[in-house]
Formats: structure tokens, C-alpha cells, sequence
């Protein structure tokens, strides 16, 4: 293992579609080997003593946040959380400027969470702390994608050749945007299925089979990935009511016993609205890695973390 | 006060002149073109192996002031002109406070008389505060000197307005110069929306909020018979609408941008606040239509659509930063390397466009090169490469997306009434 770590030479991780196929290999790879250590009764180990992480999150988020600072924490690195209320932005530094001051400040990895597509992308460049993508607007939540394709392996054996559906709102989803990306790199077959108004122009192109029927997206998926449909977007007039979509595109038991296979894997990135996109007898259901998907994106984290802080050393020494 | 420009090729459209002549200008007027003119002063300007063309007229640049002084003003905005070889410009009225009143207008002559550069034409707002519901001064701006009437930046989005404003304006002879966009359809969207918007997650303008404007206002002026100049078409359907529309007599006439012919969506990739433009740099296919709209006629003239933003206003997320991009020094550069290079466009029809047809837009006698007419003068050295560069824009701002590109074709001087105002160094 130790020897493959080498092969980490990048400074951030600002998204999946810039990776190859061995750097995601990498990752999924270095995972495996923290999982282990979350299971253990003194759950740390030194890897990351004397580093700094700041979680940087300016839309609300429990979920990632808090893996993010368990797997810092868990590599004993000190971690500084900052939210869009406690920062400057309030007074109106600019984004630019506020990560400018934190970089002032010494600190190794800046975790960044931002509602505008791109503003990673924009700032990594400029600054010398490795920037983690922890989801930049519609556009891309890179460990994400990692820990459900880490998840899909872990149950499947394999991600190469598996169909995998991603069903929900494509469009305003930076989740599916990672994972088309991600599973395409590894292999997989991606089906994406959602009503006409929240699938994106031409995602077509990013080589994907496109339909708006839930039983043709079912037939012969290995693994479904339910996006959460946010509930503002009914009031926008994307879809008539909450009740529709559900019954167009929720998904329930009884859809999966008509069309699925038997062991399909059910996946969410949460938080689920029940009875919406999926029904509670599912979400809580035989066929739902929901849960593990959340152990896993410890892990992710932890070796995220772990590689971009290596590529920063190896680095520093040339 | 005489200048003799020696031995340039005199390319004009108008009197359907290609040669190497000289041309002898003697006060604000072109006195003689012929060959081998000897002249008494001194003053004499050698354009040998260089472009000598009627001065190019700008039919859609903001100068940001009054209001905005720290993108642009009238002063700097008049360089970035002359140095892009525009002799004439015609400016929009998204000022603070509005163009929409005689006021506004004599200010914006007088500081421009002030300058003493080129000729600045306003043009008035179509309503009051550019808000699309009264009709602004239209009788007192066309007293005072405006050119054209547009709410630019904005649709008149209700058509009964917009058909009122056709009417009146006709009264005047003032052509409506419309910006396309229903303001629904492209709610929120920063660039268009395609599989690059898709893939980049930002939020996409369709294409149908330009095409159905287009389509809207083409039958507002069959209907009211009133001249309109569709602005900055960035769309293929929107050149199929306005070439149909001229074969059956509609009175449109119609301007392209540089950016749209030279770069297509796929240069917003890296997120460049730079590219950020409004109509949105579209697809290949549109640059295309574009560029065969130009050859055919479909498309008149060649505007800059000179948008001014600060650094820091740009030095931003891309969805948060102001549309626009610079092009006053650009433009030339841009239409020699992509159009002309290319085989796209002749020299007499880069002309025509960037010089006579806009001078019949906006109705003024200008834009070709005969004795006893104005002496708007371009000289242009068609071979030179130049690199973009951030810190070379006379222009306060320099939001290009074009900085670091090497372009072909310098403007050696600029001549407004017979006086240099851009001499290349
Ligand atoms: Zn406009």
C-alpha cells in the first residue's frame, strides 16, 4: 500500500471528473485500509499530528461536515469549523478574501463547502492549502461519489460492468454529477431517470442512457442512487406536487418487487425525505446500504485527507 | 492644417474603391484621393503596405458614466475607441441616471466634446429608468442628438409598450435597437444552457429566451413598419429569423459581437468571470451561423458591446459576477485573425460592416472615404501580431477573455475630423 501512495500528486481534490480511472482506484484503495481503524476501540491513529483542517461550510450541512471532522479528527489533525454566520462573509469580505486570511493563518487543508459551481476551482489555484471540494453549488461533491462507488464495491465486489441508475433531480444535483463521472471512469453503465424538468440539457453527452420512466430505470439496475428532492423546487413549478412526484418517482416496495432485481442495492446520500423519493419500508429495507454508506464516508474522508496531505510534504521536499 | 496619408491601400465600400492611393486631408475634410498627391506641408503619414478605410463606427459600447466612473468614463472610454481605430461610437443608455431625458444627453455630448476624441452618439432609453413601463423623452432626446432608442440590458418585456415606443420612435426616424431576452426564460442563468452548463453546474440561459424575442420584435416592426437593429445575435435561429424577415421587406438590420464569433461556450470551462457575457457565448454551430450571417449580409454590421466591469467585480464566484466583456480594443484584432484570416470576410465587407452600415443605422453621414466627405480616418497595419495583455487596455477595466491571445492586424491611427487622436507608437 505504502508504495502506491506515491502515486497521489495532487494538491486538492476539487472534483471526480479530473481524475483517472487509477487515481479513484487509489483512494477507494486507502480507504479500505482506514475503515479498520473506525472499528477499533481507541479510534485515532497519529497519520495527520500537527496539521490544521479547517472545515469551511457556507451552505448548512450536518452530514458531511461532521464525517469530514470525524475523519480529520480520527488522524488527530485539529480542525477549525467555520460556518457562513461566524465568518467575515456576514460583513461582506468577499470569499476570495476570507480564504486569503485563513491561509494567513497556517493551516494545511481548508474543507470547503460554497453554493456557486466553481468557486473552488476559481480559488485552489491561488492559494497553498489543499482545498477538499466538500460540494461547490450544482456542479460537483467529489467524496460523494467516493464513498457511494467505495459502497457499490464493497457490496458488489466489483464496480466494472455493474448498471447503476441515479434517479432523482439531475439538474440541480452536484451528487450525481460526481458519480456519472466517477462510475463511468470505473465502468459501471449509468442510467439517469427523473422528470423532464430537473434532468440538465444534454447530459446525454456526458455519456449516459437518459429516460423519465421509473420501471425502465429499475429493470436490471445493480445499484439505485435516490437523490433528495428538495422540496422548494415543487414551488418553482418543476413538478405539479409532492404527491405526483412521489407516485411517479418515489420509490417503494412494491415498484422494487415488480421491476427490480432481487438484490439491487439501495442507496440515498440522505437526508431522505420519507415518503417522498423513497418510501420508509425501502429506506429502512433489506436492500438499503444507506447507513453503510455513511460509515464509509469516514473512511473516504480520513484518506482524502491523508493523500492530499501527502502530495503537500512530497512537495515541499523536491 | 493639412495631413497627406502616403501610399495605403484605400479599401472603401461604399464607392467600391480598392488601390493604393493617397488621400489628402485638409481641415476636418478629405480634400483628394489619387495617386501620387505632392503636397506643400510636411505632414505626411506613410501607410505604405497598410489599410487606409473609412473610421470604424461602434454601434453598441457602455461608458458606464455617468454613475459608474470607476468602470469607464466618457474620457477613457473615447481611448479605448480610438485606440481600437473607432472613429465614431454610439453609447448605451444604462448610465446613473438613465439616458432618458435631454439632461442626460447634453452631458454626455459635452464631456465627450470635453474629450476631444472621437464622436460619441448617445443613444436614448425606449422607457423611462430603462423600467419598461412610460415612454422616456423620446421628442427631447432626438431634439438634443440621440441616434437610436434601446432599453439595453433589458427587453421592453410587454409587447404593447414596445409596439407604442416602434410607433412614436417612427415619428422620428430614430431605429429601436433591441436586446433580446426574455427575462423569464434566462432568469438566473449565467452562461448558456447546453452540456457545458450541464457538466459545469451553473445555471443555463436556453436559447429560445433570445429566439423568441428576435421573433417577437421582427413582427412588431413588420407590423408598425418602424426600422429596428436587432443587437449582439448570438443564436443560429435568430440569423435564419432576421435573413427571412429582410427577404420580405421587414426593416431590420442586425450586429454581431466579436466574442460570438470567436469563442464558443467551452471557454467558460475554467470558470473565467471573463467569459461571463449576456447574450452567453454559445456553441459551435451558433459561431458558425454567425460567421455565415456575415458573408451573406444577413448580418450588417459588427459591434463591440464594450462592457467595462472593474477587477473586483469580476474577481469573483462565477455566478455572482457582472455580464460583460470589454472590446473597444479588441475588436479589430479579433475580426482580421477570425473573419479575414479566414477567409470569411474581404476587406471591403469588413468595411461595410464595421463602417458604412452602422453609419446607416444610426442615420449619419459617415463611413466611407470621398473627396469632400468627413475625414474619419482608420489606418491599419493588417500584418502586425500583437498579444492581448491585462496592463495594456487604455480602457479602465480590462475584462477580456481574450488577454494572452496573439492577434493579427493593428490600428496604426485613428483620424477623427482630420486630427489624429491614436497615433501606435
Ligand atoms: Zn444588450
Amino acid at each position: 500500500m505504502t508504495e502506491k501512495m506515491t502515486d497521489w500528486k495532487r494538491k486538492d481534490l476539487l472534483g471526480i471528473e479530473e481524475l483517472s480511472a487509477e487515481e479513484i482506484e487509489l483512494i477507494l484503495q486507502t480507504a479500505d485500509s482506514f475503515k479498520e481503524i473506525s472499528s477499533r476501540p481507541v479510534k485515532k491513529v497519529p497519520t495527520l499530528r500537527g496539521k490544521t483542517i479547517v472545515l469551511f461550510f457556507f451552505e448548512p450541512s450536518t452530514r458531511t461536515r461532521s464525517s469530514f471532522e470525524l475523519a480529520a479528527k480520527r488522524l488527530s489533525a485539529d480542525t477549525l469549523s467555520i460556518t457562513k454566520s461566524s465568518s467575515s462573509i456576514q460583513k461582506g469580505e468577499t470569499l476570495k478574501d476570507t480564504i486569503k486570511n485563513i491561509e494567513a493563518m497556517q493551516v494545511d487543508v481548508i474543507i470547503l463547502r460554497h453554493s456557486s459551481s466553481g468557486a473552488h476551482h476559481i480559488l485552489a489555484p491561488q492559494v497553498t492549502p489543499s482545498i477538499i471540494n466538500a460540494g461547490d453549488g450544482c456542479h460537483e461533491h467529489p467524496t460523494q461519489a467516493l464513498l457511494d462507488m467505495f459502497t457499490i464495491k464493497e457490496k458488489k465486489g466489483k464496480i466494472k460492468g455493474l448498471k447503476v441508475t441515479i434517479l432523482g433531480d439531475i439538474a440541480h444535483s452536484r451528487v450525481a454529477r460526481s458519480n456519472i463521472w466517477g462510475l463511468k471512469k470505473m465502468g459501471a453503465e449509468v442510467t439517469i431517470c427523473g422528470p423532464k424538468t430537473l434532468l440538465p440539457r444534454d447530459i446525454d453527452k456526458m455519456g449516459v442512457k437518459v429516460t423519465t420512466c421509473l420501471a425502465e430505470a429499475l429493470k436490471g439496475a445493480d445499484v439505485v442512487n435516490i437523490l433528495r428532492i428538495q422540496k422548494e423546487r415543487q414551488q418553482v413549478g418543476l413538478f405539479p406536487s409532492l404527491r405526483e412526484y412521489a407516485s411517479e418517482f418515489g420509490v417503494s416496495r412494491e415498484k422494487l418487487d415488480k421491476y427490480a432485481k432481487k438484490d439491487i442495492l439501495i442507496m440515498h446520500p440522505g437526508p431522505i425525505n420519507r415518503g417522498i423519493e423513497i418510501t420508509p419500508d425501502v429506506a429502512d429495507g433489506k436492500y438499503s446500504v444507506i447507513l453503510d454508506q455513511v460509515t464509509n464516508g469516514i473512511a473516504i474522508r480520513m484518506a482524502v485527507l491523508y493523500l492530499v496531505s501527502q502530495a503537500g510534504i512530497s512537495e515541499q521536499q523536491e | 492644417m493639412s495631413l497627406l496619408i502616403k501610399n495605403g491601400r484605400v479599401v472603401d465600400a461604399k464607392n467600391k474603391q480598392d488601390g493604393v492611393f493617397d488621400i489628402l486631408v485638409e481641415g476636418a475634410k478629405i480634400s483628394k484621393i489619387a495617386k501620387n498627391i505632392v503636397s506643400k506641408d510636411d505632414n505626411v503619414f506613410d501607410a505604405k503596405g497598410m489599410l487606409v478605410v473609412p473610421g470604424l463606427i461602434d454601434l453598441h459600447v457602455h461608458l458606464r458614466e455617468p454613475g459608474y466612473e470607476y468602470k469607464e468614463t466618457i474620457l477613457s472610454g473615447s481611448q479605448a475607441a480610438a485606440r481600437g481605430g473607432f472613429t465614431s461610437i454610439c453609447c448605451m443608455p444604462n448610465t446613473n441616471p438613465v439616458i432618458d431625458n435631454q439632461g442626460v444627453v447634453d452631458f454626455v455630448f459635452a464631456e465627450s466634446k470635453k474629450a476631444g476624441l472621437v464622436n460619441v452618439f448617445p443613444v436614448g432609453a425606449i422607457t423611462k429608468g430603462l423600467k419598461g413601463e412610460d415612454l422616456a423623452d423620446i421628442a427631447d432626446m432626438k431634439e438634443s442628438g440621440v441616434v437610436a432608442l434601446s432599453d439595453d440590458g433589458y427587453e421592453v418585456a410587454s409587447a404593447a409598450l414596445l409596439r407604442m415606443a416602434m410607433e412614436y420612435a417612427s415619428m422620428f426616424d430614430l431605429p429601436i435597437i433591441a436586446h433580446c431576452e426574455d427575462k423569464e426564460l434566462s432568469s438566473g442563468g449565467v452562461m448558456n444552457e447546453g452540456y457545458m452548463s450541464t457538466v459545469l453546474g451553473l445555471k443555463g440561459i436556453p436559447r429560445v429566451a433570445e429566439i423568441t424575442m428576435v421573433s417577437r420584435d421582427i413582427e412588431l416592426a413588420r407590423f408598425t413598419g418602424t426600422k429596428l437593429h436587432i443587437a449582439h445575435v448570438s443564436c443560429k435561429e435568430s440569423v435564419a429569423l432576421i435573413k427571412k424577415a429582410k427577404k420580405e421587406g421587414v426593416k431590420v438590420t442586425s450586429e454581431c459581437c466579436p466574442h460570438h464569433f470567436s469563442l464558443t461556450e467551452e471557454a467558460v470551462e475554467q470558470y473565467d468571470t471573463n467569459t461571463k457575457v449576456n447574450p452567453p457565448l454559445r456553441t459551435k454551430e451558433d459561431v458558425e451561423a454567425i460567421k455565415k450571417g456575415l458573408k451573406d449580409g444577413t448580418i450588417d454590421c459588427i459591434a463591440t458591446d464594450h462592457a467595462p466591469h472593474s477587477i473586483s467585480e469580476k474577481d469573483t464566484e462565477y455566478d455572482l459576477a457582472p455580464f460583460g466583456i470589454i472590446g473597444s480594443e479588441t475588436a479589430l484584432g479579433l475580426v482580421m485573425t477570425e473573419l479575414v484570416d479566414k477567409g470569411i470576410l474581404s476587406i471591403e465587407q469588413v468595411v461595410e460592416k464595421m463602417a458604412l452600415n452602422p453609419a446607416r443605422v444610426i442615420g449619419q453621414d459617415k463611413g466611407y472615404l470621398s473627396e469632400g466627405g468627413c475625414a474619419d480616418i482608420t489606418i491599419i497595419d493588417p500584418k502586425q501580431e500583437w498579444v492581448v495583455e491585462k496592463d495594456g487596455f487604455v480602457s479602465k477595466s480590462s475584462n477580456s477573455p481574450f488577454i494572452g491571445k496573439t492577434l493579427t492586424g493593428q490600428v496604426m491611427a485613428t483620424i477623427v475630423s482630420g486630427k489624429i487622436v491614436f497615433e501606435k507608437s
